[in-house]
């Protein structure tokens, strides 16, 4: 249904040994919506990902997907719910090829989808057919974020986590991956949350969006009001990367 | 040249025995990047199972064809020891997994004496011997072939193609290499990795087991110390192939054997072990990685 909520974090705090990596944080994601998560290096938004994957553990908090808690189930069943996640630093297996990076990725259904799938996948990126059989240690970055995206696609999500999907590419790859984006949520229903430094962009592609300063959710709105806000733009898209 | 091609046989068979106890090693290394220390025990402890299910096997039916009672020793010793190799690891490792490095070595090398040990008291600690099950001895073209030797090396062979198959081809495989490569991304996929990491423990064992076996067979006597030489053995050859890479613990394990036999046979038997240990030395100092194996930092 669209419009019920998918995700509901709430109130979750995460720790790294003593120090406090978010604090009370907020955050919902209904079906159907892509919402964006910005702000500055190190305010916590990747620590806010692996959080909702259980690594690490929210020592305060809730995390509720499709209305059953998750915030204390092991990694691998919090996959298997079919959250899948681009994570930050793309995290491609190095010593296997394209294919098998791919296998791994729908693994949950052993590879029963996979002809159909990894179709779908070389459609969006056709770069990666002609990459099949190479490993993925020795991909350029790009190629290695659109296999990191793909991967994740492959488990047949109904809630895709993107951990900046722009970071170090070139501006026609971004567009490229953030119209792919757009494509798929449009197109099948698929429910987005992405972490983004480039804020323009997220904020352009999503429907609502977050601001995270210091481990705390400052600010939250639709795509188009956080645009317009003065602050966000000072801090964010001024002087920032468009 | 038939003395040589007789030692080139003798090794091949020493060698085969080494590399699946070196699988063990170094798959475990490879997923946990930890040494098992007591997998030498653990191998130690195949070769007592089969000793005990081969006595069974001639105190209740007198007679077995030996293909049977090997197969049925391989098959026990394998569930049995895997039984023993994935206890060690809920018990003894995962606990400490995330503590400081050096933590699970001392665990395992206090592993390793406990498992000798426990053999030692509940076995007695003189050397268990058995009557010869296969002394049937081929003699072709001056080089004297027995038929341990082929059992050893086909064995070996088969079971090595089944392993690469399950490694490489099945998503049990995957899932294990995948773990290997980055774990926290495994999980991400869904990979139960404390599943798959004791599942590796497991496969090491039953490599392990069928290695205690051949050994029984081909020595005949088995005494509650050998986990330790052959042990250190089969590590060295991991390491000498490249601590983590498979086909490298199998490489490592034959070039073991092949040293040990030719030193022996050219040079003096009183010091194999050394020769063994001092190519393991000299090969670290120019390929520190072993043989096939990659240097630790890698391209990201």
């Amino acid at each position: 249904m669209a419009g019920t909520p998918l995700l509901q974090v709430q109130g979750v705090e995460t720790f790294y040994g003593n120090i406090r990596a978010l604090d009370r944080v907020d955050v919902e994601v209904r079906q159907g919506e892509i919402v964006a998560l910005i702000g500055a290096n190190g305010a916590g938004k990747s620590t806010l990902m692996m959080t909702i994957f259980g690594n690490p553990r929210a020592r305060a908090g809730s995390i509720v997907f499709d209305g059953s808690d998750i915030t204390q189930l092991p990694t691998h069943e919090i996959a298997r719910l079919r959250i899948a996640q681009s994570p930050e630093g793309r995290r491609i297996f190095p010593r296997m090829t394209v294919l098998e990076n791919l296998q791994m990725g729908a693994s949950l259904d052993n590879l029963k989808y996979f002809a159909e799938d990894s179709e779908k996948v070389f459609t969006l990126f056709p770069r990666l057919k002609e990459r099949i059989s190479q490993r993925g240690g020795t991909l350029s970055g790009g190629e290695q974020q659109m296999l990191s995206i793909g991967r994740a696609l492959m488990a047949r999500p109904r809630l895709l986590l993107l951990d900046e999907p722009s970071l170090g590419l070139a501006p026609l790859i971004v567009k490229q991956i953030f119209d792919a984006i757009r494509e798929l949520n449009r197109t099948q229903g698929l429910t987005v949350f992405l972490v983004e430094q480039n804020a323009f962009g997220a904020l352009k592609l999503a429907n609502r969006g977050y601001v995270m300063v210091n481990g705390r959710v400052t600010m939250s709105g639709s795509g188009a009001q956080l645009l317009a806000d003065p602050e966000v733009r000072a801090a964010y898209l001024e002087g920032g990367r468009h | 040249m038939e003395y040589f091609v007789q030692q080139l046989i003798n090794g091949l068979t020493l060698g085969s025995i080494y590399g699946l106890i070196a699988i063990g090693y170094t798959m475990v290394y490879g997923i946990i990047g930890m040494i098992n220390f007591a997998h030498g025990d653990v191998f130690m402890v195949g070769a007592f199972i089969a000793l005990i299910v081969f006595l069974l096997l001639i105190s209740l039916f007198y007679t077995v064809p030996v293909a049977v009672a090997l197969l049925i020793m391989m098959v026990v010793a394998m569930l049995l020891t895997s039984l023993y190799n994935w206890t060690i690891e809920k018990l003894a490792y995962r606990p400490l997994r995330g503590s400081f490095r050096l933590a699970p070595l001392i665990t395992a090398i206090g592993m390793s004496i406990a498992l000798s040990n426990f053999v030692q008291v509940t076995q007695g600690p003189r050397n268990k011997p058995i009557p010869p099950m296969v002394s049937r001895v081929y003699e072709i073209g001056g080089i004297s072939i027995s038929l341990k030797q082929i059992i050893i090396v086909v064995v070996t062979v088969s079971l090595l193609a089944i392993f690469w198959y399950l490694v490489n081809k099945t998503s049990l495989g995957r899932a294990q290499r995948a773990c290997e490569q980055d774990r926290k991304m495994a999980a991400l996929l869904g990979v139960d990795v404390d599943k798959t990491i004791s599942i590796t423990f497991i496969m090491g064992a039953s490599l392990a087991a069928v290695a205690g076996t051949l050994f029984l067979m081909y020595y005949g006597v088995v005494v509650f110390s050998d986990g330790f030489v052959p042990g250190v053995k089969a590590f060295t050859a991991a390491v000498l192939g490249g601590i983590g890479s498979i086909p490298g613990a199998v490489l490592g394990g034959l070039l073991i054997g092949f040293i040990e036999s030719m030193w022996s046979a050219y040079f003096s038997i009183d010091y194999k072990d050394v020769a063994a240990f001092s190519i393991l030395a000299i090969v670290l100092i120019f390929l520190p990685s072993g043989i096939l194996g990659r240097p630790e930092v890698e391209k990201v």
